[in-house]
């Protein structure tokens, strides 16, 4: 139950004198600070930080936590971002001794469990995604993306081709032309048609010599499947350029098609959406790569490599790759988030994954089948695992917006879908229930959008009315940032 | 079926109400040709019993520093971290809510996220922080990134050899495709050469970045070395050790420009290098260049106080290409268990962690350099990190045959730096005991030439 009293700041608790912890004394000889730091190293002043007792800490904290919703508390039905459910054994599994518990400069032999499950990891995202080689090393999907985009940079530099330019259709997301630009490309946007696909016409006029990727979304972030990818991988291919799948919406295609198959030469993987890691508040998610064989030279170092000797198979990171882009971050990746899709891909198997992939396509067009009678959803009746509806009309006729809609959405205990993305799409709400949901909710949430768009203009407008605040000032926090907390700006 | 609500009759009435035979035909749109006409060939499905099972036997194929003395370092580390940190994480509401794009119903988030920058912000002595980015590596790169936008100098960038090597891979890769040069300089005794500073510092060098204390665990002489870069009108972009603050002077202090770094120490497990917390703090007056994202405090329409991600139009999902980074997710739990960290220790607790780190370091190096066959390889001041050289040249095999007496004895230096392919790194936290830093010091001095053991 939320306590009215918590929405203090933890500076504002703070009392001189308060601690939580209490540290061993030192057990060597002891010798004065200033003897093994010279004094110009040493700081003049005590550290500000707050000074608070345990229990405060436990009951602030728990408190604001109420202050969010959540995938374990409420649906989240946030398109392009795959809010499914959390399993718990795998935050168990990902806590054990052996895993959690583990220096990155153990010696490889210390590791052999560890390497064991990402050899393996590897090989099944190479399965799935129908590609040659795997790289586990990139931190995020937009970590993914920019080492993909390195990869083809560095490929090109040794078939010594210049090649400058990337594509990125209208609707991809922000991350794709971002990444491109990091690494040194320029970026040419590729326009949609009013159905919602790659203009093959505008690609076509775009393509040139210069092209050395194709970013692609496939579902598109309008949950449509490409249905001219291949073609589409053909010319580019044609052109001497690659595809890159960005792969943020592979929960709608488990084990019915795979990237490698229609054309992809890359992909990025977000196994903190389709492999059901948790967001963490914002993160941390992981992004691993897979790419053609052509390609896997160029991967990030190190990978993980069986070996097998006098029937004894044993696991190693492999360094020798001359040819590599070198690393993207520290450390081996992400490994917290990577031993949860471990787990999420060996409980579901093959027939366990496709299921996912069945019934998260299922709960989107159940949804879709509902929602567009009150909200039109422009491009069409069919969706895979997410839609993109339009509040445009009720924009028009009311001025009631997209916005105002998924705030009075708040009120009825819901998350609130995406808005204005995809950039195509007018007043966008674009809902993603993912398979972690029950037709149940699902009917809930299609009544609750029905009896919203019922409700008086005003009410719309001003909502959410029951949460702890309400329409930020967002203007007034970016015209005159407050980013710390000063003494001053206490209550 | 695990996870899943929909049994054959709830498929049945939706594809009733979809208007479609089966769910087959649901993915009509995908062309025949391009489906995939036989299952993945993945391991069968395994229920929670088995999973657990099989997790359980690779788990116990690892060695962990909860069964082997760890005295590894090298930006990962072994601290202590307190149960309050793995509580507050492990609440639903926060792992797994996402990013507080809905601010009305992300309070919590929004306002740990203030907390954090504000803690980042006393920390490092900097302005403002941003809500952490991937790790050490990255945050490094952006803020090598960052520097040459404010001072829109693109000619060459300098690092110093002594930050940490991982950081200067991740560099020269992302550098591997823009037109400036990474100059490397050189740090022959332990700490950066300034003469080689003085001599790259050119009026086209975006920044130096450097690590204090560096990998080699050696304190560098910040101030005359910032003198120089903003003599030469560089910046001076500091990566830093969190918890050596509870005793070392603060970056903004000492005129760092822009603060990176790991912030592992502060709370998180070490779990074999990642997830991390990617540390980036600047000055106000770059804070529109700042990547990653930002929580702001502003007024609901009612009048109260409250937070809101601010400043999004730095950000990828609405500049696009003109992005002051690609960067999306943070590491939004790590930076509130660095939070959580913080709150816990307060200005007392993390000077006692730094004495106690600072204090077992300087015994364990003393008794170590003692020994016949180590020296201490740099004299130079050290937090709580040091490098030994090893007289009989065989540091790998020394730490083999550690390993298998149950030491994690160090990290050899010679994968990345071969003049010192005979130097060990070793690093000792507040969690080591002095029978520990005993039983070390014991091993090694019962290794004769080539690993060995003395016959007693």
């Amino acid at each position: 139950m939320r306590n009215k009293h918590a929405t203090q700041l933890i500076y504002e608790l703070s009392q001189n004198g308060r601690k939580a912890v209490a540290l061993p004394q030192v057990d060597v000889p002891e010798r004065p600070v200033e003897e093994l730091i010279p004094e110009r190293f040493l700081a003049k002043k005590t550290l500000g930080l707050p000074q608070v007792a345990e229990p405060e800490i436990v009951r602030h904290y728990a408190n604001l936590s109420t202050l969010n919703m959540s995938v374990d508390t409420h649906f989240y039905p946030l398109g392009s971002c795959t809010m499914k459910y959390n399993p718990k054994r795998n935050e168990r599994l990902a806590s054990l001794r052996g895993i959690v518990d583990v220096h990155p400069y153990q010696s490889e032999r210390s590791l052999q469990g560890l390497l064991q499950i990402f050899f393996e990891l590897q090989e099944m995202l190479g399965e799935i995604s129908g590609l040659d080689a795997v790289s586990l090393q990139p931190a995020a999907g937009a970590h993914g993306e920019l080492t993909a985009l390195m990869v083809a940079a560095a490929y090109f530099r040794d078939l010594g081709e210049v090649r400058t330019t990337v594509l990125t259709p209208d609707s991809a997301h922000g991350t794709n032309p971002a990444s491109a630009r990091m690494c040194g490309f320029d970026t040419v946007t590729v326009k949609s048609t009013p159905a919602g696909f790659v203009d093959m016409e505008d690609l076509k006029s775009k393509l040139d010599d210069s092209v050395a990727v194709f970013m692609i979304t496939n579902p598109n972030t309008l949950g449509l499947f490409e249905r001219n990818v291949a073609e589409i991988a053909d010319q580019v291919h044609a052109r001497g350029g690659l595809i890159y799948l960005d792969g943020a919406n592979m929960n709608a295609i488990l084990g019915v098609t795979r990237p490698g198959d229609f054309g992809a030469d890359m992909m990025h993987f977000n196994p903190h959406k389709t492999f059901s890691g948790p967001h963490g508040g914002g993160g941390p998610g992981a992004g691993p790569i897979a790419v053609t064989s052509k390609l896997g030279a160029f991967l990030p170092v190190p990978r993980v490599r069986r070996e097998e000797a006098e029937g004894e198979c044993s696991y190693c990171l492999d360094w020798d790759q001359p040819q590599s882009i070198g690393r993207v971050r520290s450390f081996f990746g992400n490994s917290g988030v990577l031993v949860r899709a471990y787990c999420y891909l060996r409980t579901h198997g093959p027939d366990g994954l496709r299921e996912v992939s069945e019934n998260a396509v299922l709960n989107a067009n159940y949804l879709l089948s509902r929602v567009k009678h009150f909200l039109p959803v422009p491009q069409g009746d069919r969706c895979m695992h997410e839609f993109v509806a339009s509040a445009a009309q009720c924009k028009n006729e009311r001025g009631v917006s997209a916005m105002d809609l998924v705030k009075r959405l708040l009120d009825y205990g819901f998350h609130a879908p995406t808005v204005y993305f995809p950039l195509t799409v007018k007043e966008a709400v674009m809902i993603e229930p993912t398979e972690t949901e029950s037709k149940e909710m699902l009917d809930q949430f299609a009544e609750t959008l029905f009896r919203v768009l019922e409700e008086p203009d005003d009410l719309l407008h001003e909502a959410p009315h029951t949460t702890q605040i309400s329409r930020p000032d967002e203007v007034t926090a970016a015209r005159k940032p407050m980013l710390r907390w000063n003494p001053s700006t206490e209550e | 079926m695990a996870y899943l609500y929909n049994t054959p009759q709830d498929q049945q009435a939706m594809l009733e109400a979809i208007g479609c035979d089966s769910i087959d035909a649901l993915f009509d749109s995908i062309p025949e040709s391009l489906r995939l006409q036989r299952p993945l060939k993945l391991p069968a499905a395994m229920g929670e019993m088995e999973l657990t099972s099989h997790l359980a036997a690779l788990s116990e194929k690892n060695r962990s520093p909860a069964d082997t003395l760890c005295f590894l370092g090298g930006g990962s580390y072994d601290h202590f971290v307190p149960a309050v940190v793995d509580y507050v994480a492990s609440r639903g509401e926060f792992y797994t809510s996402y990013t507080p794009y809905q601010p009305e119903v992300s309070q919590g988030n929004l306002q740990a996220m203030f907390e954090y920058q504000t803690m980042i912000s006393e920390l490092t002595g900097m302005d403002v922080s941003n809500q952490s980015l991937y790790d050490g590596g990255s945050a490094a790169v952006e803020g090598v990134l960052m520097s040459l936008d404010v001072t829109r100098r693109r000619g060459r960038v300098l690092v110093a050899e002594s930050v940490h090597p991982e950081y200067r891979q991740v560099v020269d890769t992302y550098f591997a495709s823009l037109e400036t040069e990474v100059v490397t300089l050189p740090c022959p005794a332990g700490t950066l050469d300034l003469s080689a500073l003085e001599a790259q510092l050119t009026d086209d060098t975006a920044c130096l970045l450097l690590q204090h204390p560096n990998f080699f665990g050696c304190l560098e002489e910040v101030h005359e070395i910032v003198d120089k870069v903003h003599a030469a009108g560089s910046l001076l972009v500091t990566v830093i050790d969190p918890v050596s603050l509870g005793l070392l002077e603060r970056p903004g202090d000492y005129g760092a420009d822009v603060v990176v770094g790991e912030g592992q120490s502060l709370g998180t497990p070490m779990q074999y290098g990642g997830p991390y917390l990617g540390l980036m703090a600047c000055r106000e007056k770059f804070v529109r260049r700042l990547p990653g994202r930002i929580a702001g405090e502003t007024r609901d329409r009612r009048g109260k106080r409250c937070w809101v991600l601010t400043l999004q139009t730095r950000e990828q999902h609405i500049r696009r290409d003109k992005a002051t980074s690609n960067i999306c997710t943070n590491q939004g739990l790590f930076a509130l268990r660095a939070s959580v960290y913080l709150a816990a220790m307060g200005p007392q607790g993390m000077r006692e962690v730094a004495e106690l780190c600072l204090q077992k370091t300087a015994y364990a190096r003393q008794r170590l350099g003692d020994l016949e066959r180590l020296e201490i390889a740099f004299d130079r001041p050290v937090f709580k990190e040091f490098v030994l050289r090893d007289r009989e040249n065989a540091v790998e095999q020394l730490c083999a045959v550690a390993e298998e007496a149950g030491i994690f004895a160090g990290v050899p230096l010679g994968r990345w730096y071969p003049d010192l392919s005979d130097c060990l790194l070793v690093a000792v936290t507040e969690k080591r005991t002095r029978p520990e830093i005993e039983r070390l010091v014991d091993f090694v001095s019962v290794q004769a030439p080539c690993g060995v053991t003395h016959a007693e």
